[in-house]
């Protein structure tokens, strides 16, 4: 019993981290149409930019802040440069092989200037491990879970509550009609590439702890997020959480309790949540069937 | 000066030329339609009137030169669209469509805009928080109607209203264009198939043919003329 209490708060816990960075992948996904393969990439170089702040002095929170400041430029800069001047119409290959570029130009970037040996990275709230009645869970965990659930009621107010939040939403089910409306759907679009660094620098900041900080950190986080991505149904951000939690939890307990996953094999578990939601059910556990009537 | 006027307007798709050389014009208040069959180019000549397409040749509204300018800065100069399919959007409720539709209005400016289209159209209000996906046909494109009239515009662009409409709910439509011009005089310049019901909602005609303006004059003298009988009327 205790175990399964421990194996699914540790599940959480992972799977916030997994499902906040799927968030990013989503948040993208429904602006321009790709899953971004440098998304994880962005949030590593946002982690080692806090490290950089850190060790020049300032304090850590201050640290990530700055990061996530910067984050949000980088993001939009990438769209703006990257994206962008390839057109609505560029082809999804096209796009695709651009964000897998990215992906290896960011990471061999960061190894360039900050080298590839892993570096430890401070926590944002250590100390003695909280009880969660049998079982017990970190600060710097308890942490990541909570940033799960702030992102998650922030992004919440601003697609229903603000009018930038009502235009991203607008230009996202119907880009045309948006931008006949007098909606700017090309720079919402860089928003939202700039909205999904800054989520992504702050969550890599927070798993660098236990991570560790180097230029492949997020690289098996990545994959979970995907099975996360792919089992919430692709352009449902509370889904991305949902599915980043469900995808946490099952990942532990398989490599408890099924013989011979354990932790080396525990991996191909978001393979197989990959391949067997696309085989089963394609548009995932929150993906919208369209509902229109003609 | 004219109101809108189109001039030596000439558009395509890549290589090929849709539009060659279209000229309108259409005065303050007039409800004004543009008839041709399909492939005539009637939609091109509205995208590209909104941006959608690059033209060649001028398109003035209020002596202003929009052609060449960018889509959504099209929308802010005053030209609202109602796409064909009526693009309507689907997955957000009725009143977020209308607060889409006015995101450029000041917060109680909007307010009191979509409560006056509530009025006119009671079944949006009865519907606000409902996905406009899930409403009929023919609310949707009062919808799309009310959506595109929100934010004030001097131009209303109306492509084919009565696809997929019942004949009866077409009237409809068409009877709902003719008062809300009463009322605010909006300036509204529309295709359509659907020449009979069109014309008799509409003060001023063309004729679109292979991408040209091949007739022009009156309303009221096209309902009456043969050859357009013969062509469009059945």
């Amino acid at each position: 019993m205790q175990l399964l209490m421990q194996q699914m708060v540790d599940g959480i816990a992972w799977g916030s981290l997994y499902g906040a960075l799927a968030l990013t992948l989503v948040l993208v996904y429904r602006a321009s149409g790709i899953i971004n393969f440098a998304q994880a990439e962005f949030a590593m170089v946002g982690a080692f930019v806090a490290w950089q702040f850190h060790d020049w002095g300032a304090p850590i929170l201050l640290a990530i802040g700055a990061a996530m400041v910067l984050s949000f430029f980088g993001g939009a800069a990438a769209e703006l440069i990257f994206v962008r001047p390839l057109g609505r119409n560029a082809s999804h290959f096209t796009l695709i092989i651009i964000t897998l570029g990215l992906m290896l130009v960011f990471n061999n970037g960061a190894g360039w200037v900050w080298d590839f040996s892993t570096r430890s990275f401070p926590e944002i709230w250590s100390g003695p491990v909280l009880n969660i009645g049998p079982a017990v869970l970190s600060r710097q965990a308890f942490a990541i879970i909570a940033a799960a659930g702030i992102i998650a009621v922030i992004l919440y107010v601003i697609f229903q509550r603000t009018r930038v939040g009502l235009a991203m939403r607008a230009a996202v089910g119907n880009p045309e009609s948006a931008t006949l409306s007098g909606i700017g759907v090309a720079n919402l679009t860089t928003i939202t590439w700039g909205m999904a660094a800054v989520i992504g620098t702050l969550v890599a900041s927070l798993a660098a702890p236990q991570l560790f900080l180097q230029p492949n950190m997020l690289f098996t986080t990545l994959i979970y997020a995907f099975a996360a991505m792919i089992l919430g149904g692709l352009n449902s951000p509370p889904g991305a959480l949902v599915a980043g939690i469900i995808v946490g939890v099952v990942e532990n307990l398989a490599g408890t309790y099924i013989p011979g996953i354990g932790n080396d094999f525990k991996q191909a578990i978001a393979l197989v949540i990959i391949i067997g939601v696309l085989v089963v059910r394609p548009q995932g556990l929150f993906g919208k069937k369209e509902v229109a009537r003609v | 000066m004219t109101f809108f006027a189109i001039t030596g307007l000439t558009a395509g798709y890549g290589q090929g030329t849709v539009l060659h050389g279209i000229d309108i014009a259409v005065e303050e208040g007039d409800i004004a339609v543009i008839l041709g069959a399909n492939g005539a180019g009637k939609t091109t000549l509205m995208r590209t009137i909104t941006g959608m397409l690059r033209p060649r040749g001028s398109v003035q509204l209020e002596g202003v030169e929009i052609a060449g300018r960018k889509p959504h800065v099209i929308a802010r100069l005053g030209i609202a669209h109602v796409p064909q399919g009526r693009g309507t959007f689907t997955d957000l409720t009725v009143e977020e469509n209308l607060r889409v539709g006015g995101n450029r209005l000041a917060e109680n400016e909007l307010r009191s805009s979509i409560a006056r289209w509530y009025d006119f159209f009671p079944r949006l209000g009865d519907r606000a928080d409902q996905l406009a996906g899930g409403m009929s046909g023919g609310e949707q494109q009062m919808l799309a109607i009310a959506r595109a009239l929100i934010s004030q515009p001097r131009l209303l662009l109306l492509d084919e209203p009565s696809l997929g409409l019942a004949p009866k709910i077409t009237s409809e439509v068409f009877g709902v264009l003719t008062e809300i011009n009463a009322e605010t005089g909006i300036t509204v310049l529309v295709v359509e198939q659907n020449a009979k019901v069109a014309l008799a909602a509409a003060s001023k005609g063309f004729v679109m043919e292979s991408g040209r303006i091949i007739r022009s004059g009156p309303a009221a003298s096209m309902r009456d003329d043969d050859e357009i009988r013969r062509a469009y009327l059945g």
